[in-house]
């Protein structure tokens, strides 16, 4: 069975209730363990790395070394920003002795990086476990099509990460997507940021970041958008109405996260999946593959 | 740019830019201008300089022009640059590094909302050791006067289950705190 340590993060049981909901369920249908990390804390996200270099490496050393404390080997972030700030750490304490001393100085446990940070996405798409998602299938999502947003800090800067994605046109949630028999539409915008650092502080960058984002998908002929990231997921799904009135156009775009598919392909009941917890309707999508 | 005493500058600056290079670890120097960070900048449109041409300012010295621009407080840390630039440099990195010279020196103006989000941000997390989001959303919006920003979203978040409106205090709240107060002295010196 395979095993991770597991750092939900702060948007997992709050902003992005529906992305735990639907990981956990879908772990469970593909034997997945994950533990969670005991007493996390905040990565410190941007406004860490913003403001503090040295704090923005010990905020996330300090999860990696009470992961360390778990039987497992690797760490998984579902948020893409906790992911990159703790692929970040290892990258840079990995090559740095000085730097980890400096580090460990201002935790109560030491980080040794025994627990290697993996991406969330390779956990399913893996060919093993991707294989297993396909013969699990129970409800082909066939004739759905699917722009796979990948945002930024899964894929950018390639060099910190130890899998090697392609960061302009990164394949492991295509890859995800296809294996339920949905379409991945090719399109030119997976890894184009949505603006959500600035989400709060300067809006007008940030809706048209999103415009561009969602009228290319919906261009490219995309069903939904489907996410691996909770920060851009909220840009993109709860603010599609600012962006709407500002813009005069109306996408009406479900923004769903990729876990979420995965679990209406196995079966799983759509409520248990959080798909209403959505903001923008998915009604039209679910029906589309029977599932509502 | 204007009239503008090349050596002058440099030699004035020098130590500014051996401290970026520095603080970042890059190398700007390195830097041949080839623009590709600017040409795929999601902000550029909307910065007074683009990333190339603050990478060529840094180099030429021109402190004060740099740490007082809008770009450092517009560059949304996507990495974009970072990843395609073929010198090497984490451009990003740097743009961190401008931030907080920025600050240090005093050239907080163009970014005083982004400061108090990020203030707000880490407030939460000081005390906390977790995100609070209702918590930063009404310290935001205390502190930069604008009472009603985003209370849109609030109801509708609540309603959605999305919303807490108590904080989860970890148990190691006293180890969080002291990284904060740990790595401010460190600054300090
Ligand atoms: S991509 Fe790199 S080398 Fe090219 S202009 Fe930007 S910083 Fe300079
Ligand atoms: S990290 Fe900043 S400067 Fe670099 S491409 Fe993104 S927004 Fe532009």
């Amino acid at each position: 069975m395979a095993r991770y340590a597991f750092y939900p993060g702060c948007s997992l049981d709050t902003t992005a209730v529906e992305y735990g909901m639907s990981t956990h369920a879908v772990a469970r249908k593909l034997g997945i363990e994950f533990l969670e990390v005991p007493d996390w804390n905040c990565c410190g996200a941007s406004s860490a790395h913003m403001t503090d270099h040295l704090l923005a490496l010990a905020l996330p050393a300090r999860v990696l070394a009470l992961a360390e404390t778990l039987p497992v080997n690797e760490l998984v972030a579902p948020c893409a920003a906790c992911h990159q700030r703790f692929a970040g750490v290892e990258y840079e304490l990995s090559r740095d002795e000085e730097l980890k001393k400096k580090v460990n100085s201002l935790l109560d446990r030491p980080y040794t990086g025994k627990v290697k940070v993996k991406s969330f996405l390779e956990v399913f798409a893996n060919p093993e476990t991707l294989d297993k998602i396909q013969k699990s299938v129970k409800r082909s999502l066939k004739g759905l099509k699917v722009a796979c947003y990948y945002g930024c800090l899964f894929v950018k800067p390639p060099k910190v990460f130890n899998y090697a994605d392609d960061p302009e046109n990164p394949q492991a949630m295509d890859n995800i997507i296809r294996a339920l028999g949905a379409e991945p539409v090719p399109w030119p915008y997976k890894t184009e940021c949505c603006g959500a650092s600035l989400a709060m502080t300067d809006e007008e960058i940030c809706t048209k970041l999103c415009n561009d984002i969602l009228r290319v998908a919906k261009d490219a002929g995309a069903d939904c958008v489907v996410t691996c990231c909770p920060v851009c997921q909220q840009n993109l799904d709860m603010r599609q109405v600012s962006v709407e009135n500002k813009y005069g156009t109306k996408y009406r775009m479900p923004v769903p996260f990729f876990t979420q598919l995965i679990g209406l392909a196995l079966g799983i009941d759509a409520q248990a999946l959080g798909f209403k917890k959505l903001f923008v309707s998915p009604v039209k999508m679910l029906q589309k593959v029977g599932a509502a | 740019m204007g009239e503008f005493n090349l050596s002058q500058a440099l030699k004035a600056n020098r130590s500014f830019v051996d401290k970026v290079i520095e603080e970042s670890g890059q190398d700007i120097r390195q830097c041949y201008q080839c623009a590709k960070c600017s040409g795929g900048c999601p902000g550029a449109y909307a910065m007074d300089y683009p990333p190339s041409q603050i990478m060529r300012m840094l180099a030429l010295g021109m402190k004060d022009k740099v740490l007082k621009s809008r770009t450092i407080w517009v560059c949304m840390g996507c990495n974009t640059c970072t990843t395609r630039c073929i010198r090497n440099i984490d451009i990003a990195r740097v743009m961190d590094t401008l931030r907080q010279e920025a600050v240090k020196a005093g050239y907080t103006e163009k970014g005083r909302t982004v400061i108090a989000f990020n203030d707000a941000f880490l407030g939460t997390v000081k005390s906390y050791g977790r995100l609070f989001e209702a918590g930063l959303l009404i310290k935001f919006n205390l502190s930069t006067g604008n009472l009603m920003k985003d209370a849109q979203f609030g109801l509708p978040m609540l309603l959605k289950g999305k919303a807490k409106p108590f904080p989860h205090k970890i148990k190691g709240r006293s180890e969080v705190k002291k990284i904060f107060e740990k790595t401010k002295q460190m600054e300090g010196n």
